[in-house]
C-alpha cells in the first residue's frame, strides 16, 4: 500500500508493521468484520420474523398451522448446528440447482444424482461457473444468512411463545372487561407486556448468534476467525514476504477484545430496552425499579 | 417481503443464460506450502498454482481458483461447487472409491516425522499430530502411536511447538522449511516413511471428459519437461524424473 512497501525484506521497525498490517490478507481480515456485521444485520430481523411466525403458529387453533409450528420449533432447535449448517444450505443449493436444471436443460436426460455426484448442466449451476468470485461469495453469504435465520428463528419462536404465555391472565381478562376485542387486547396489552418476558431470552440468543459466525466458513464465507487463523500461523521466509512465527495468541487476543466489546455494547442496548419495556409494569424488574410496590 | 423473496427466487432461477462451457473451477486448500498457499498479496500461489495454470493453458480451459477447507474438499467436489481438487492429494484406493484421479503430476513423496530438537526418535511412538483425513493420519492410527488430528497443517506443527504432541507426521517437502527456519528448535526424527502414491487431480467420477483432457495435458507437460522444471523450481531443485 505505502510507497516503501515494494521490498518487504529490507523493511524494519514501524515500516515493516505498517506494510504487514496493510497487505491484502489483512484487508481481507478487516473487511470480514463487515461481513460479520452484515450477517448479523440481516439475520437478526429475519430470525425475529420467523420467530413471531413460529410462535403465532404454535398458538394457532388451526391444526395444520399448529402442527407446522411445533415441528419447526422442535426440529430446528434439536439438530446440532454444525450438522444443520452442513445439511440445510447444501440441500437448498441443490434444490435450486435441480429446479434450474429442469427448466433450462430439459434436453438432458442423464440422472442428476450419479453415484456420489450431483450433476446439473452448466447453465443450471448456481452461481454459474463463469461468475466472478464475489458472486459466489455473496450467494454463499445469503445461504448462510437464511440458514442462521431458520435456526435462530426457531429458538426465538420458543422464547416468544413462552413470553406470550407468561403475561398474567388477569391482564387479558381486565382488557376484555374493558370491552376490547381479542385483536385489540393482543396489540394493546398482550404484545407490549410480552417483551419484558422475552427480552432476557432474546438477548441470550443474540449473544449466541454473535459467537456462531465462525460456522460461516462451512459455507465458504470467510469470517474474522477464519482470517485470523490463516494469517497468524507460522509463515516461513521461503514462501512469504512477511515471515513470522506462531502469532495466534496475539490475533486471537485481538478477536477476544472485539467479542468482549460486542458483548458490552449489546448488554447496554438490551439493558435500555428492558428498562423501556418494563416501564409501568408490575413485573419483577419493572415493579421494583419503578417504585410501584407502594 | 413476500414479493421480494419471490422476485429474488425468480431472478436466481432465470439469471445468466449466457455462459462459456469450459470454465473449470480449481479447488485447493491454500495452506500447504510449497504445494499450495495464499501469498501475501492474497492470491493462491505455489507449485500447484503453476501446474494448474499451465494445464489449463495446454487444455485450452478457462480456469478460476477456489479455496476450500481440507476436510470438506471431497464433499464439495462431488456436490459440484468446483470441478477439480488440486491440493497435494495423494491417490489412494479409499479416495478413488468416491472420486476419480488424473494420472499423477507429482511422484510419491515419503512422509517425515518432526519433533523438538530435544526429543529422541522414540517420540514417533508417542503422541503424533497429523492433519485430519490425510494419509498420514491414517498411517499414525495404525502405527501404534496415538494420533491427534488437526484441521489445518499449520496447527499440527504448532502442536509440537507447544508440547501438545511429541511429533508431527506430514509430507517431507511441507515440513522442510519449517525445520530449516526454526533456528534449531525443530528437527527431523526417525526414518522417513513411504505412504501413499503420487499426487493427482481429483475429478468427479461423472466427469470423464475433463479427466481425459487433463490427462492429455499432464502427458504434454511430462514429455516437454515443463513439469520437471516446475518441480525443480518449487522443491529446491529436485528431479521429478518424468
Amino acid at each position: 500500500m505505502m510507497s516503501f512497501c515494494g521490498d518487504p525484506a529490507s523493511l524494519a521497525g514501524y515500516q515493516w508493521w505498517l506494510c504487514y498490517l496493510t497487505n491484502n490478507n489483512h484487508f481481507s481480515l478487516y473487511s470480514s468484520f463487515l461481513t460479520v456485521m452484515a450477517l448479523l444485520a440481516l439475520t437478526a430481523p429475519l430470525a425475529m420474523i420467523l420467530g413471531f411466525a413460529g410462535a403465532l403458529a404454535r398458538r394457532s387453533g388451526i391444526f395444520p398451522l399448529n402442527l407446522f409450528g411445533q415441528i419447526y420449533t422442535s426440529l430446528a432447535r434439536s439438530v446440532p448446528e454444525i450438522i444443520f449448517f452442513l445439511f440445510v444450505p447444501i440441500a437448498m443449493d441443490q434444490a435450486f440447482e435441480y429446479i434450474r436444471h429442469k427448466i433450462k436443460c430439459p434436453e438432458v436426460t442423464d440422472p442428476v444424482y450419479q453415484g456420489n455426484d450431483f450433476v446439473v448442466c452448466a447453465a443450471a449451476k448456481l452461481p454459474l461457473s463463469t461468475s466472478d468470485a464475489w458472486v459466489h461469495s455473496t450467494y454463499g453469504f445469503l445461504l448462510a444468512a437464511l440458514g442462521f435465520a431458520i435456526v435462530f428463528g426457531a429458538h426465538a419462536a420458543n422464547t416468544i411463545h413462552g413470553a406470550l404465555n407468561a403475561v398474567p391472565k388477569n391482564q387479558l381478562e381486565t382488557a376484555a372487561s374493558y370491552g376490547m376485542s381479542r385483536r385489540q387486547s393482543f396489540w394493546r396489552i398482550h404484545l407490549p407486556q410480552m417483551w419484558g418476558y422475552a427480552l432476557p431470552g432474546l438477548s441470550n440468543l443474540w449473544m449466541i448468534l454473535i459467537k456462531a459466525t465462525p460456522l460461516l466458513f462451512l459455507l465458504g464465507v470467510e469470517d474474522m476467525v477464519y482470517w485470523a487463523g490463516q494469517i497468524s500461523g507460522t509463515k516461513t521466509a521461503a514462501y512469504y514476504d512477511y515471515p513470522h512465527g506462531d502469532w495466534r495468541l496475539g490475533y486471537f487476543a485481538a478477536l477476544l477484545v472485539f467479542y468482549l466489546l460486542m458483548t458490552r455494547v449489546s448488554e447496554i442496548v438490551f439493558g435500555r430496552l428492558s428498562a423501556h419495556f418494563a416501564t409501568g409494569q408490575a413485573t419483577l424488574g419493572g415493579g421494583s425499579t419503578q417504585g410501584l410496590q407502594a | 417481503m413476500k414479493r421480494l423473496v419471490i422476485g429474488a427466487v425468480f431472478a436466481a432461477l432465470t439469471a445468466g443464460t449466457a455462459f462459456a462451457a469450459d470454465t473449470v473451477r480449481m479447488g485447493t486448500e491454500g495452506a500447504y506450502p510449497p504445494y499450495n498457499f495464499v501469498n501475501d498479496a492474497g492470491e493462491i500461489d505455489g507449485f500447484e498454482r503453476d501446474v494448474g495454470d499451465k494445464l489449463c493453458e495446454i487444455a485450452k480451459l478457462e480456469c478460476t481458483w477456489v479455496k476450500n477447507d481440507w476436510d470438506s474438499i471431497i464433499p464439495n467436489l462431488v456436490s459440484g461447487n468446483y470441478d477439480t481438487i488440486i491440493a497435494g492429494m495423494s491417490i489412494t484406493e479409499e479416495r478413488d472409491q468416491v472420486i476419480d484421479f488424473t494420472e499423477e503430476y507429482f511422484p510419491a513423496d515419503p512422509s517425515s516425522y518432526v519433533g523438538l530438537s530435544s526429543s529422541s526418535d522414540d517420540a514417533i511412538t508417542g503422541v503424533v499430530a497429523a492433519q485430519t483425513a490425510t494419509i498420514q493420519a491414517a498411517y499414525v492410527a495404525t502405527s501404534g502411536a496415538t494420533v491427534v488430528e488437526f484441521k489445518t497443517p499449520d496447527e499440527t506443527i504448532a502442536a509440537v511447538r507447544s508440547g501438545e504432541a511429541d511429533a508431527v507426521l506430514a509430507d517431507d517437502a511441507f515440513l522442510k522449511k519449517f525445520v530449516e527456519e526454526s533456528g534449531g528448535e525443530l528437527k527431523f526424527l526417525g526414518p522417513k516413511v513411504a505412504i501413499g502414491g503420487g499426487i493427482g487431480l481429483g475429478i468427479r467420477e461423472s466427469d470423464g471428459e475433463l479427466r481425459a483432457k487433463l490427462n492429455v495435458a499432464i502427458q504434454t507437460m511430462k514429455s516437454d519437461g515443463s513439469l520437471n522444471a516446475l518441480i525443480a523450481k518449487w522443491f529446491d531443485g529436485r528431479d521429478g524424473g518424468y
